[in-house]
């Protein structure tokens, strides 16, 4: 869902790039102090990774497809922040290099499917996985946070070109979030099976906050 | 360390080989947009002329060659970037002489 050049008002995608910017700055100051050695290669597999897998358009129903967004999974292997600066990566070159979504719109389209899934994604995804643990529990979290996080992307990008006064929001918002829907159990597949083959061959490359929950004397780990 | 390799192999098979076989099909924004009548708005507007655009490689007749290398490029571009941007932040953050 990269908005392209035209479809938001300068007031509208000015603002969002403001956020967006702000947001990247705070996250490059946080990250310096607490990214670790081993998160440096991950992040340039994750980078390269998103961007690949967002090529690959997958169908739903009626003659429309979706493709993974990635929020949510770069949140869970690098944390909120390096994820933040890892989506913001895929689109700045995506919009630079490959026309896919606005240069204008840079801004809205980091917020919807950067900052958001990276930041209440990472709320989310720890919240469920301490409701149901075990890594049977959080591969069924990391489904429904990335679920969720396309579906409030979604809703949050029909926000931004209702107030653009581009599409009445009564218009806009169920047809997004209802298609959404349908994406978003694709972004939740993604998502869990990529966890699940790292729990399985590196799991010191989860983030340490996003690993299974294991209740008992070990819970404090967490 | 030996993951990040296999990491790169599979993300580049990802963009080069399986981007071949993605549904043509308009995306969820695009399908919206159209259904709704404001997909004119976007039309003849992009503000800035990418190299690349649409994920297709300029001066290659062969489809498919053209966007499979469009994907090799870009995957390996973030790849980079990705790497680049984490060893510039661990270095900015570190103490002068450390």
């Amino acid at each position: 869902m990269h908005i392209p050049d035209g479809f938001l008002s300068a007031p509208v995608w000015a603002a969002a790039g403001a956020v967006s910017a702000a947001a990247v700055a705070l996250s490059g100051a946080r990250l310096g102090k607490t990214l670790e050695e081993k998160q440096v290669p991950l992040m340039g597999v994750t980078a390269a990774f998103i961007f690949a897998a967002q090529m690959v358009n997958f169908p739903i129903a009626a003659g429309t497809s979706g493709h993974l967004g990635g929020g949510v999974l770069a949140a869970l292997l690098l944390g909120p922040w390096a994820g933040t600066l890892v989506m913001t990566a895929v689109l700045v070159v995506q919009a630079l290099l490959f026309q896919d979504g606005g240069i204008t719109a840079l801004g809205a389209n980091v917020l919807n499917m950067g900052l958001l899934p990276c930041l209440l994604g990472f709320v989310v995804y720890r919240l469920l996985r301490r409701l149901l643990a075990g890594t049977r529990g959080a591969l069924i979290s990391a489904f429904a946070t990335a679920w969720l996080l396309v579906v409030l992307g979604a809703a949050l990008a029909a926000l931004q070109l209702a107030l653009s006064g581009t599409v009445p929001l009564r218009l806009v918002l169920p047809a997004m979030a209802g298609i959404h829907a349908l994406i978003g159990i694709g972004e939740g597949l993604i998502t869990a099976a990529a966890l699940a083959f790292l729990l399985r061959v590196r799991r010191d490359l989860v983030h340490p906050q996003c690993r299974p929950f294991v209740r008992g004397p070990a819970e404090q780990a967490a | 360390m030996k993951l990040v390799w296999i990491g790169l192999a599979v993300s580049l098979a990802v963009g080069a080989l399986l981007s071949l076989a993605a549904s043509p099909h308009p995306d969820g924004l695009e399908r919206v947009a159209e259904d709704k009548g404001f997909l004119e708005t976007a039309v003849g507007t992009p503000l800035l002329r990418s190299p690349l655009p649409d994920y297709v490689f300029p001066g290659i007749a062969d489809e498919r060659l053209a966007t499979g290398l469009a994907g090799f490029l870009g995957t390996l571009v973030l790849f980079a970037l990705g790497w680049g941007l984490g060893w510039l932040l661990r270095r900015a953050a570190r103490p002068r002489g450390a």
